[in-house]
């Protein structure tokens, strides 16, 4: 062994003695994301992830559009055609829907999504500054309220179809996931149950929340969601005092022509008409309203409109409206079919609760319970009617089924026709209210994906 | 690791003390070849029956000690015929070796070093540059499709430079990344996708692939664990060329070319699709208790005034003015390719250089898809003295691919089949392409895929730079260490305009959204080994010991901007609003140390020890580094005398091979529990539970055994391969489905077993030898993959409803829906096979059309269980003609993408394949088409009804070429001229309906999806005539 050589091997050994001192490097951290533990220290944090659970909702297969126009699908009987090719969202509207439909799974799993996010702010709501802690508890029992409300009335059967204590509701999860082992396998809770978790939360809700609150989650936004539930139950007292509530906060004030409720980027550039108590927000970095996508249409003559124009109005409905009925004219022809103008506009706020809906409650609880809580029936019912341009009615001609009809055509497309159905009792078509078919199947990955998951009679 | 590489620093210094004794007289002598009478250096020189050796130095020269008494030399030379020679009472034996005809004596790259393939106890493939050369693929993955045995390539759909699927002996994982590790040159290179239009980019389409000298697949554990925790998927070593010394060569190389797509479907013509709609509204109609002369009827709303067929045909339909339009063939253009190549090599004694540039223009068959590709490469060897020799490696590539949609949009010009053959192809009333602003633009009856062409454009442009240098150092005899230095830079620019025109499929162009996506990946390596080499007599070792480290950072970033001025602004500079943007960043890191040893005895008895340790920033705090060994063993028989004077079998090694290899390709950072901040809510910020953790996370380990024989006969003018082997894939890194209450969907998870086991073949001929040449080239494979525990569970690839999943006791991928069983001849209704097990433990096998009621079952398995490649090559007076097939058999594809729309009965007003003119009618009730519903479901839903065998075969290449003789062409000056035609995919042999049965959807493509076709473009049939010339 010669020198040189000798001396170049020292130095090689040398430098991979100095390379193998790297193992340090391996330590990388990602940069977009961050670990769970350093996620939710602070006040910040826990406000920045309700913000999430506000994102999670907005999603087109929650809030944002699919608990509106499921039901309404469902509840259809020949008022409108689905003709796009969404298989899935045609078999909702043929009321033949296999277990494996993917928007019935997608919905599922992006809600429960949403309600693990409130969970995650929920658990940490302790290190919540004391000035924004109220109204942030308060905003995340809405939220989990309200969707937790939407999956009862689509997965299980409805209200006092058979005993609530023991017809299966959904899984109740109330604490965030760290941790995925035996427990993750939940059983669906009893409807009851659900609609127990429901009040309690949305009560919460209402008296944590203040009045005012941008477009987030308010106490009026609280008592509303309420009076839907109270009248699912046919808890009408109920039902009738908190859309009363809302009512006399007398904060939100019906738009002069019920056209203004929609299309807010359109018409207002993003924000929302007077009327609107809570509303799923959009713009144009996001998020993206599905009923846009569904019933939407692109009109050529009117930049900004779009949509796939799938759900095509029949005539059975456009002549449901009596004559000179502002809401009847709110239809377009494109093509060979006609579309609601309701949800045309691609950055439209998807509008959730209007003080309409308030007004037209309170005066079906009050009918029915003879009473005149805030006002009378009549009244209530009259200033819809004139403001969509319509002749009064008269204690004559006023009853239940003039109520609901004023009730369908004013919230048309905006989710409420299979719940007002099924608590009134009403059929789909050849379908009595009570029907399996009008019930979502529990989708076929998480019967998969969970033993302890029953499915929906008929499915 | 350290205390070990001191050890056998001092094992090292030990061996070369070993000295040669007792010597008696000298032989010298020098060593040439048959072929040029050059001198061959490195011969090895060994007396017979002892262990008294030498090699021949540069001028081929030797000097060598034997024992008094009768003498036999053996030399032996890789690339040459072993040859022995008594030496008798000579002291001068000059020896002329002449060239070995059989590839056993190729040199095999095998990963920080070459083996002659005569002594590999491992399973390497090798692919030559001339099999591969100048075919009209872009990318090199794709030109070894049949080329070796075992590596199924599919290249899913006929746009260019997309993504391309391999597998080495099938699939070995779930969840994470199947495709093999390719190696360029020592450096483990980028090839993950990067698109953020369409389908998956294809980071090999940068490489010139007629640069490469040879590729060596890594298929078995021997051959694969030193790239250890890398290497389970197969490990491609792609080799490119190197200066030789001598006289410079120039070659030239033209080729131009035409192509067209393989096939087209038949869809229906004006008439059959009026005719066909009538019924399905009527009988849509009958089943509502609707009448058909109501305002609100299924008829009417077709056929009514300002119905489906007035207003989609632009008022036309039942004028004179209507006519038929074939929409299908709008999507397809004449395809072209223009290739030209220049190669320059040469140099001296003490340095040699490779210089080359590429210009390679295609166009598809599809309209606007295009790929132009211009490359340059120099690769530098220079001997600096006896001990160092550098060299650098340097390429760059400009490749700009116009790139088309994935085959789930709108856009993508083959889903322009769907379009009623009723609708003009012009809007009348402007004369420009249908849907057309100003014009009516919800006609056609989806987006019309000519707008996107005409108004709108996306270009991906990569600039791709691949820089080596290495330096090697000759400490001892036999003793080297290579230090190599590689950076792998790839900056790929995406930029895209959708203009106002094309507002009905981008609903938020309505005045032109512009976006613009740089991602840039740089891959830094750096290897340092010591390779030692030396034969004491009988004996021959080899071994190589050395780390290696890699980085890899990815940067993306993006912007968007809406609200231009006018079509005329393109770039996001113009836009009044932006709308969109991102910046992110992603980092990968290896530190590994591996070891290699093979050992040879009396050119018999070989063994081969290697194994590497990995540690990586991918895997779990508990589980940072792993160990990777494998072992190996060959037995050469025809070195024994039983069989060395057999004249039948020339050659005839057994060998085996166990080991272990690993995947690490799980994504960057799948162990943690993370949280996201992406969950803004109208310019709130916001953040989420975006991963649920898993600290015990690591590589899957792949346990693999190989056994396999490689043989000759009648001098190797037969030779051979058989393999048969089992690989075992534990630790399965799983997106577990957990119950989605939990707020996640999937968790990753190290759990289940997934087994290969196959068997290849390889089988050479030289059939006619002479003037006229005919040689056969063979390779088959069969694989069978199982999955055999994955906790139970079953992994759906989630598509649509007819999706591939993954399923305890069944192969990755199968479609798992209810099984069609035709129509019910009483009232056309679809019919399922219940399949469910009665009360009784019976097996229920009666139909019915609740389809809700029927169990699913596995309809079909996107695996193909044979896959083969076939080449014949003859050659006569200068002629020669390859013909290459290649074949997959016993694969299933999913028709459901375009079948669920476009053979579904008329349930949407999709344009129908021909068949369902068969549909059910009281006049036709025996058939296996449903009875045509408008708007309404009857046997579209996911079912075996889509699914079709997948088998073909196809003649792949063609190549007749002419070498003109040489007389004439040196008085041209030229040292050669070649001309050739060559035509790729002439002839498919399939049952598949659909467009190409070589297919896999690039928006629905990954482990568990597989063989699904959306609208997928069919392969190109190309034609080219090329030129090359040498100086």
């Amino acid at each position: 062994m010669n020198r040189t050589t000798f001396k170049s091997s020292l130095l090689i050994a040398a430098t991979i003695a100095v390379l193998t001192g790297c193992g340090d490097r391996l330590n990388v951290l990602p940069t977009q994301t961050i670990d769970e533990q350093n996620a939710l220290n602070t006040s910040n944090d826990v406000a920045v992830t309700l913000i999430g659970a506000y994102d999670g909702v907005q999603s087109g297969d929650v809030l944002g559009g699919a608990f509106q126009y499921i039901p309404d699908l469902l509840g259809d009987n020949a008022e409108v055609r689905f003709g796009g090719t969404f298989g899935s969202h045609q078999e909702i509207w043929n009321k033949t829907i296999a277990k494996n439909n993917t928007q019935v799974a997608a919905t599922w799993i992006v809600s429960y999504n949403a309600i693990n996010r409130v969970n995650n702010v929920l658990s940490a709501i302790d290190k919540v500054d004391a000035a924004s802690k109220a109204r942030i508890e308060g905003e995340a029992r809405f939220l989990r309220g309200f969707v937790y409300f939407e999956l009862v009335k689509l997965y299980a059967k409805a209200w006092g179809n058979g005993d609530n204590a023991t017809n299966p509701g959904v899984p109740l999860v109330l604490t965030p996931t760290r941790v995925v082992d035996a427990s993750s396998n939940v059983k669906r809770n009893s409807v009851a149950e659900v609609y127990t978790q429901v009040i309690d939360d949305l009560t919460k809700a209402e008296s944590l929340l203040p009045a005012s609150n941008g477009y987030y989650a308010t106490k009026s936004a609280a008592a509303a969601v309420l009076s839907r539930v109270y009248l699912m139950q046919l808890n009408y007292a109920g039902a009738r005092d908190a859309a009363n509530r809302v009512i006399m906060a007398n904060r939100y004030k019906l738009t002069d022509t019920y056209k203004e409720n929609f299309n807010t980027f359109l018409n207002y550039g993003g924000a929302d008409p007077s009327e609107t108590i809570f509303s799923i927000q959009v713009n144009q970095q996001d998020g993206g309203s599905s009923l846009n996508t569904f019933y939407g249409v692109t009109i050529g003559s009117v930049p900004g409109t779009a949509g796939r124009g799938d759900v095509r109005i029949q005539t059975k409905h456009t002549s449901s409206y009596e004559a000179g009925d502002d809401r009847g004219t709110f239809f377009t022809r494109v093509g060979s079919n006609v579309y609601s103008l309701k949800f045309v506009d691609r950055y439209g706020n998807v509008p959730l609760i209007r003080l309409a809906e308030m007004y037209l409650t309170r005066a079906e609880a009050n009918f029915r319970l003879t009473t005149t809580t805030g006002a009378a029936p009549l009244a209530d019912i009259n200033l819809i009617r004139a403001r969509a341009l319509l002749p009064p009615l008269t204690t004559l001609t006023l009853d239940i089924a003039a109520i609901l009809k004023e009730r369908k055509l004013e919230l048309m497309f905006e989710g409420h026709l299979l719940p007002d159905l099924k608590r009134t009792r009403r059929s789909v078509g050849s379908l009595a209210w009570s029907a399996d078919a009008l019930v979502l199947p529990i989708p076929q990955r998480e019967i998969d994906a969970n033993p302890n998951l029953t499915q929906n009679p008929g499915y | 690791m350290l205390k070990l590489l001191r050890i056998s620093m001092l094992l090292l210094a030990l061996l070369t003390t070993l000295r040669v004794s007792a010597q008696d007289r000298a032989v010298t002598g020098k060593v040439t070849s048959s072929d040029d009478s050059s001198p061959l250096v490195g011969v090895s020189v060994l007396v017979k029956g002892s262990t008294q050796g030498a090699t021949t130095d540069a001028n081929g020269a030797y000097r060598l000690s034997i024992p008094n008494g009768p003498n036999t030399l053996v030399f032996s030379y890789v690339g040459f015929n072993r040859q022995e020679v008594a030496v008798g009472n000579r002291t001068a034996l000059d020896v002329v070796l002449a060239i070995d005809a059989s590839d056993l004596s190729e040199v095999v790259i095998t990963g920080y070093g070459s083996q002659i393939k005569r002594d590999l106890t491992g399973n390497i493939a090798q692919v030559k540059a001339r099999e591969i050369e100048n075919m009209p693929t872009p990318s090199i993955d794709q030109a070894l499709q049949g080329k070796a045995a075992g590596v199924y390539v599919n290249a899913g759909t006929g746009k260019l430079g997309q993504g391309v699927t391999v597998r080495v002996r099938g699939t070995s994982s779930v969840s994470a990344s199947s495709q093999p590790l390719y190696v360029v040159d020592g450096i483990p290179v980028t090839n993950e996708d990067l698109g953020n239009y369409g389908g998956a980019t294809n980071p090999l389409a940068d490489i010139n692939y007629n640069d490469v000298e040879s590729i060596e697949i890594l298929k078995d554990a021997s051959a694969g664990a030193i790239y250890g925790s890398r290497a389970a998927n197969g490990v491609v070593l792609i080799t490119t060329k190197r200066g030789k010394a001598g006289k410079t060569n120039v070659s030239i190389n033209f080729q131009s070319g035409v192509s067209d797509a393989t096939k087209r479907v038949d869809f229906l013509d004006a008439k059959q699709f009026a005719d066909f709609f009538r019924v399905a509204a009527g009988n849509r109609d009958r089943r509502s208790n609707i009448n058909p002369a109501d305002a609100d009827s299924y008829t009417a709303s077709l056929f009514g005034p300002d119905g489906f067929f007035d207003y989609y045909s632009y008022g036309t339909y039942g004028t004179a003015k209507a006519a038929d339009y074939n929409w299908q063939d709008k999507a397809f253009q004449k395809g072209s390719i223009n290739q030209m190549d220049l190669q320059l090599n040469g140099g001296s004694e003490k340095t040699q250089f490779y210089i080359s540039g590429q210009y390679l223009s295609q166009n598809g068959t599809l309209i606007a898809n295009s790929l132009e590709r211009l490359s340059g490469r120099l690769n530098l060897d220079h001997q600096a003295n006896k001990w160092l020799s550098v060299g650098l490696n340097m390429s760059l590539a400009r490749t700009l691919n116009k790139r088309l949609p994935g085959d789930n949009a709108f856009s993508n010009p083959l889903q322009i089949s769907a379009i009623s053959p009723i609708t003009p192809f012009e809007d009348p009333a402007t004369g420009l392409p249908a849907g057309t602003p100003p014009g009516e633009i919800n006609i056609p009856l989806y987006y019309n895929p000519i707008i996107s062409i005409n108004y709108a454009r996306y270009a991906q442009v990569g600039y791709r730079n691949l820089l080596q240098g290495y330096a090697q150092l000759n400490l001892l005899t036999g003793l080297r260490f290579r230090s190599e230095l590689g950076v792998d830079i790839l900056n790929q620019q995406e930029e895209g305009y959708f203009g106002s025109q094309t507002v009905r499929n981008q609903t938020r162009a309505a005045r032109g959204i512009g976006q613009n996506f740089y991602t840039g990946v740089l891959n830094y390596n750096t290897n340092n080994f010591f390779s030692y080499d030396r034969a004491f007599g009988v004996h021959t070792l080899n071994a190589t010991l050395g780390m290696s480290y890699q980085q890899s950072q990815t940067k993306f970033n993006f912007v968007e901007g809406t609200q231009f001025p006018s079509d005329a602004y393109q770039r996001i500079a113009s836009a009044a609003t932006k709308s969109d943007g991102s910046s992110s960043e992603t980092n990968f890191r290896f530190l590994s140390y591996f070891l290699r040893a093979n050992y040879k005895f009396a050119n018999k008895y070989l063994l081969s020890l290697s194994g590497r340790v990995d540690g990586s920033s991918r895997f779990g705090s508990n589980s940072r580094y792993g160990f990777f060994p494998a072992a190996s063993a060959g037995w050469v028989l025809t070195e024994e005398g039983f069989l060395r004077e057999n004249r039948f079998v020339s050659f005839l090694k057994v060998r085996a091979s166990y080991g272990l290899t690993g995947n690490a390709e799980i994504g960057n950072f799948p162990q943690l529990g993370l949280f996201q901040g992406d969950a803004g809510y109208v310019g709130a910020a916001g953040q989420r539970p975006s991963q649920i953790g898993n600290p015990d996370l690591k590589w899957e380990t792949t346990t693999q055994a190989d056994i396999g024989i490689d043989f000759g006969l009648f001098n190797n003018r037969v030779s051979g391969e058989v393999d048969y082997y089992i690989k075992k894939t534990t630790g399965l890194l799983l997106n577990v489905q957990i119950p989605s209450t939990t707020g996640f969907a999937t968790q990753t998870r190290n759990v289940g077993e997934l087994e290969n086991k196959g068997l290849e073949f390889v089988l050479n001929t030289q059939n006619v030898v002479g003037k006229f040449t005919w040689s056969t080239s063979l390779n088959l494979a069969a694989n069978r993959n199982k999955i055999v525990n994955i906790n139970k569970q079953v992994i759906d690839a989630g598509l649509s409803a007819l999706t591939n999943q993954a399923r305890e006791g069944q192969s990755i991928g199968v479609w798992w829906a209810p099984e069609y069983a035709g129509v019910d001849p009483a009232n056309g209704n679809a019919l399922w096979y219940k399949n469910t097990t009665n009360t009784d433990g019976s097996f229920d096998r009666t139909t019915t059309s609740v389809y809700n009621e029927a169990q699913r079952v596995v309809v079909g398995n996107p695996n193909p269980k044979l896959v083969g490649g076939i080449t014949n090559t003859f050659s006569f007076a200068g002629f020669d003609l390859s013909v290459f097939f290649n074949g997959v058999s016993g694969n299933n594809l999913s028709f459901f993408g375009v079948g669920q729309y476009s053979s579904g009965n008329g349930i949407y007003e999709d344009n129908q394949t021909i068949d369902q003119l068969q549909a059910w009618t009281k006049e036709n009730p025996n058939t296996d088409v449903p009875e045509a519903r408008y708007l309404q479901r009857n046997g579209n839903q996911a079912s075996s009804r889509y699914i079709y065998d997948g088998s073909y075969l196809r003649l792949r290449t063609v190549t007749f070429g002419y070498n003109f003789p040489k007389v004439l062409v040196n008085r041209l000056k030229m040292e050669k001229l070649r001309v050739y035609v060559s035509g790729m995919n002439l002839l498919t042999f399939t049952k598949y309906k659909g467009w190409d049965p070589e297919v896999n959807s690039d928006d629905f493509t990954g482990n568990i999806a597989q063989g699904n076709d959306f609208y997928s473009p069919p392969q190109p049939r190309t034609i080219l005539v090329g030129l090359n010339i040498g100086f």
